[in-house]
């Protein structure tokens, strides 16, 4: 009798730590996994205007131009806005939180997000914030 | 965040203006301003044939602007327009205003883009395209231009209706080297054999803020008095377009278009219709559809409304006056109807307790 329940009392913890393991991959796969967010651009709109992402981990953005005019894609706060809405810059590509998009090209970057808050991301050439071609990030 | 990488911008716009003091119509500006100014346009229709005379204007400034102007059909000639055709129209619907006239600008152009002619007009460049408007688009983009963020919208808007396009390049140094003055105008005359004669309004309002107006002259002459689409002589009124002239045109209005450069086609008899736009931007999402057989049938294809295009149709014309019709007839009826119901229900109230 006592020696079957050593045998169960075994074969639950035996269970458990399987269990745990299980878990703890998971969740090292889940952390694994490349986090990506498409971003779409038609008629000089982004359809995604609110997305959010995860701090501390490399976050990769699609951005889908369909239009046959070229559009921007820059990410910041708002001091940042605030230089670009007046900057000279006439073509980006060298930081990957500003990002040149051609007509119906499909432009990647990757960023991470050091702390937690929310940016927003706007397209900078002439008319085209006034348009509405703005939106705002998340990071949670 | 860009502020002008190329010194060429694009617009698109129609033509020319009314005023000395107006210039540049619908000229998108290196920071993407576009200057206001009211247009004139004059669209002929005779024998199947479209006659579309706009105007460029010299307004000053440097380097060079563009504009985009959709066309119904494939033009068979592009040529320089005579010298007074646009200014004596304005004359005649607006005597009053003698001795100030004039002209103004308007519109670019693409990539894959089919190019069926070009040609040039003193500082004009002017390329004639068929396409879609990603195509045109493109073809604009590595053509120098630099088109508003509404474009896309505007370009398929048209594109889904008449692929067919005409880009103007308008070089302002040219334009100073050849002595041009502020204020100069270059008509181009457009000879374009088409059945569904229309003429673009919506191109007008292109690269505008929500807050700004456009202002324009359309002038028409066809043979007969022609039915339009949206119809500015509604009886419900049509926003921001209204009926300023609308009658035969007088034998020394054609007589003197007759001896224009390139208006020999003038009929002997016609009939003058002027239309007036002042509308707020966003609103103007249509063109102006004309049926110049007699049948009273201007295509909602070609006014691009719904489903052809964003905005809704008009409420018709003819329903409106059913409807007003059988009001009329009703209300007779409905008066006759109430009496005696009135009558009836005198009949069975009661009388007043105690009396």
């Amino acid at each position: 009798m006592a020696r079957r329940q050593v045998t169960t009392l075994r074969s639950l913890l035996t269970a458990a730590v399987l269990v745990a393991v299980a878990a703890g991959c998971s969740t090292r796969a889940a952390e694994d996994r490349p986090v990506t967010r498409q971003i779409t651009i038609h008629y000089s709109q982004f359809e995604e205007t609110a997305l959010s992402v995860p701090h501390g981990v490399p976050v990769t953005f699609v951005l889908v131009n369909e239009d046959p005019i070229e559009h921007e894609w820059l990410i910041g706060d708002a001091a940042f806005h605030n230089r670009h809405r007046h900057g000279t810059e006439a073509h980006h590509g060298a930081r990957p939180n500003e990002v040149s998009i051609p007509p119906l090209a499909t432009v990647r970057t990757t960023i991470t997000f050091g702390e937690p808050g929310a940016q927003q991301y706007i397209c900078h050439l002439p008319g085209h914030e006034a348009y509405g071609m703005v939106g705002t990030l998340t990071i949670t | 965040m860009r502020r002008l990488m190329i010194p060429l911008v694009a617009a698109a716009a129609l033509l020319v203006t009314a005023s000395p003091a107006l210039a540049c119509g619908g000229l998108i500006g290196p920071n993407g301003a576009v200057n206001l100014l009211r247009t004139t346009t004059f669209a002929g229709y005779h024998d199947g044939v479209e006659h579309y005379v706009t105007s460029f204007e010299f307004a000053g400034g440097e380097g060079e602007f563009g504009s985009i102007v959709p066309l119904p059909d494939v033009p068979t000639d592009v040529v320089r327009g005579g010298d007074w055709t646009l200014q004596r129209l304005v004359l005649e619907t607006q005597p009053a205003q003698r001795g100030g006239f004039f002209l103004g600008a308007a519109a670019g152009a693409a990539d894959s883009a089919q190019v069926l002619l070009e040609t040039k007009i003193d500082a004009l460049e002017i390329t004639i395209l068929r396409g879609g408007g990603d195509e045109v688009g493109l073809w604009a983009a590595d053509h120098g231009f630099r088109l508003p963020p509404d474009a896309p919208e505007v370009l398929d808007f048209y594109a889904e209706r008449s692929p067919i396009f005409m880009a103007a390049r308008f070089d302002a140094d040219a334009a100073r080297e050849r002595g041009q003055n502020i204020g100069d105008g270059t008509p181009v005359h457009l000879t374009i054999p088409t059945d569904n004669p229309w003429v673009p309004l919506r191109i007008l309002a292109l690269g505008r803020q929500a807050a700004e107006t456009v202002q324009a002259d359309v002038f028409l002459l066809t043979d007969e008095r022609p039915a339009l689409l949206p119809d500015p002589g509604s009886v419900l009124g049509v926003n921001g377009l209204s009926l300023d002239h609308a009658a035969p045109a007088t034998g020394q209005l054609l007589a003197d278009l007759r001896s224009d450069k390139g208006m020999k086609w003038v009929p002997d008899s016609a009939w003058l219709t002027k239309v007036t736009i002042d509308t707020a931007a966003p609103d103007l999402r249509f063109d102006l559809a004309i049926d110049a057989s007699g049948l009273g049938q201007p295509s909602l294809q070609d006014a691009g409304f719904a489903p052809f295009g964003p905005a809704p149709a008009p409420v018709s014309q003819t329903l409106v006056w059913v409807l007003l019709v059988a009001f009329t007839l009703m209300l007779p009826l409905g008066g006759v109807a109430l009496v005696a119901y009135a009558a009836r229900g005198a009949r069975l109230t009661p009388p007043p307790a105690g009396a």
